[in-house]
């Protein structure tokens, strides 16, 4: 892998940029692997890189059906912060914080991590409540958020509503640290270092079958024939249920249809992520300045990538009346991801019934800021049979028992 | 745009009519039950990527809780039917089959 850096691009623009390489290999597939992986979205990826990283295993696929980050992580509105309610979320969701922090150093990637604050209104008595107990409880983990009033909400965000008639701002919890990274760039920057340590990355191969024998793992049917691996990890968000369901085993996990949308772009207005969890809605401002748009989960199983309209409606309903200034603005595109949901809306980071076999998913609504985290984790499981102390709580069997890692009230809202 | 006609009032409901209630036919369990069979009952969903039996509500028309057949994958809607039954009826499972010749049936 040829290194980016300034003098690349000095050299390059010599020579009519004739020298840059492709970013990622597209090789065939080999007959067995040490690992293989489901899932070129960002958490498999990340996974693939971690146990090259990390664990020095690098006979590793990465299998994907369509292209890589094209799913949910090619999707979503790259919102990133750590201010989550248990003690085991703010774990793993802030070491995600942490490595995205110097991430493109750590990749030679430009993921273009833009820290840029990140405010959750309060809108109701009951919401303020609520968050004041969360910077409490992130003050007790070491996360720093702040409880803010209406007075610098205004002062961080000149272009909100502070008093509007149903909903007025009461205050907001701030994370500082919290923002936004490309989306795409964080797929493709793990493909580009994960191809350097000689892994393959399988594009347009689709997993249909798990192959075991006396409860291990052997390989999987793809269409592009059998790949035998020592060890499988399933990373494919909306569709884990039906890989659990070829490997013979039933997940906690619903599959919903998630929407975002974008504007036209406009002059920079807003320089910081707002969400208003009550009113189901979140904005913030791409840098080609397209304002970045979302809202809740539609409310039945779907996997059409295709949202409902009156979900849109409803959010945009919403966010007109807490920023009055983007009533005039067009709409430019929509899309759908199939989100994984589980019943605590907390992830799933698991040994299965299956002795080699892993599986990662349930990442739901907010697994983009969680992407380097959640590798990390898994590949921490994969290499040593056992989950470390990130992923520990996050097994699948905590529903059986009981041990809910709760997140539904700390975090009402998708994102 | 997702219609679903609610069986007791004939109403070709609009999906702004009515409220998702999730998976039908479940096997309740309370007190007494095993961890397993409680955790089956209470998070482990059917999920299928095709056909699925679903309870929802006519929430802005009679209020009542019915039954939908449902193809995940493309939203098409075989048909509803009344929520007081066990299982889907009889022409309603053949008329799945004849359509969806792969579908592995209701288990
Ligand atoms: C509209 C929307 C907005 C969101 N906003 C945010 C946000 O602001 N902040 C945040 O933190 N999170 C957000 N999320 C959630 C976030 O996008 C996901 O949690 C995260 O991207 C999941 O990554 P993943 O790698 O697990 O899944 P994916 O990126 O979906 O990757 C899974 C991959 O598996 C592949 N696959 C599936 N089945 C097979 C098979 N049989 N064989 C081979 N490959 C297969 C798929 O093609 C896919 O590429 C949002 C999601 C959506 C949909
Ligand atoms: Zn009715």
């Amino acid at each position: 892998m040829k290194r980016y850096s300034v003098f690349a691009i000095a050299r390059e623009a010599l020579r009519y940029h004739q020298g840059w390489e492709r970013a990622w290999r597209s090789p065939a597939p080999k007959a067995a692997y040490d690992a293989i992986i489901v899932g070129a979205g960002g958490h498999g990826l990340a996974t693939a890189y971690y146990l090259g990283k990390n664990f020095g295993i690098t006979n590793v696929a990465v299998i994907e059906k369509g292209w890589l980050g094209g799913g949910n992580t090619g999707r979503n509105t790259t919102i990133i912060r750590s201010n989550y309610l248990q003690d085991p979320s703010a774990a793993i969701y802030n070491k995600a914080l942490s490595l995205y922090e110097d991430l493109s150093q750590d990749l030679n990637y430009n993921v273009m991590f833009s820290p840029r604050g990140l405010l959750m209104l309060a809108q109701t008595h009951h919401e303020v409540r609520g968050y004041l107990r969360t910077v409490h409880a992130n003050n007790l983990q070491g996360v720093k958020t702040e409880w803010i009033g209406p007075e610098r909400v205004k002062e961080l965000v000149p272009i909100i509503n502070i008093d509007g008639p149903r909903y007025p701002v009461l205050g907001a919890l701030y994370q500082a640290r919290g923002g936004t990274a490309r989306h795409d760039a964080v797929a493709w920057g793990y493909a580009r270092a994960c191809s350097a340590m000689g892994m393959d990355i399988l594009q347009q191969t689709e997993v249909t079958g798990v192959r075991s024998e006396n409860g291990q793992v052997t390989g999987v049917e793809t269409s592009r024939g059998f790949i035998g691996c020592k060890k499988l990890g399933m990373v494919v968000a909306g569709h884990s249920g039906q890989l659990a369901e070829m490997a013979g085993f039933r997940l906690p996990v619903e599959s919903l249809a998630l929407q975002a949308l974008v504007s036209e772009p406009i002059k920079p207005c807003m320089d910081v992520v707002v969400m208003a969890n009550t009113v189901h809605g979140y904005m913030s401002q791409s840098d080609k300045g397209e304002m970045v748009i979302g809202g809740g989960t539609d409310g039945f199983n779907n996997f059409t990538q295709r949202g409902s309209f009156h979900h849109i409606e409803e959010t945009l309903r919403a966010l007109v009346e807490t920023f009055p200034m983007i009533s005039r603005l067009k709409m430019l595109r929509q899309w759908g991801g199939i989100v994984d949901m589980t019943g605590d809306r907390s992830p799933i980071i698991s040994k299965t019934p299956l002795g080699n076999c892993f599986i990662n998913c349930g990442w739901g609504t907010g697994g983009f800021k969680a992407i380097p985290g959640s590798g990390w984790a898994m590949a921490e499981l994969m290499a040593k049979g056992e989950p470390g102390p990130l992923a520990a709580e996050f097994n699948m069997w905590r529903f059986r028992e009981g041990q809910f890692i709760d997140e539904s009230v700390a975090a009402g809202v998708a994102h | 745009m997702l219609l679903l006609e609610c069986p007791y009032c004939g109403v070709k409901a609009e999906e702004t009519e009515l409220t998702a209630g999730g998976e039908a036919h479940l096997k309740r369990f309370g007190p007494g039950s095993s961890g397993e069979e409680f955790e089956a009952y209470m998070f482990a969903r059917k999920n299928p990527k095709g056909v699925h039996f679903e309870r929802w509500r006519h929430a802005y028309g009679c209020g009542k809780w019915f039954l939908a057949a449902r193809c995940t994958a493309t939203l098409e809607v075989f048909g509803t039917y009344p929520a007081q039954t066990t299982e889907p009826p009889a022409d309603l499972v053949e008329k799945i089959k004849a359509k969806r010749p792969d579908w592995k049936g209701t288990k």
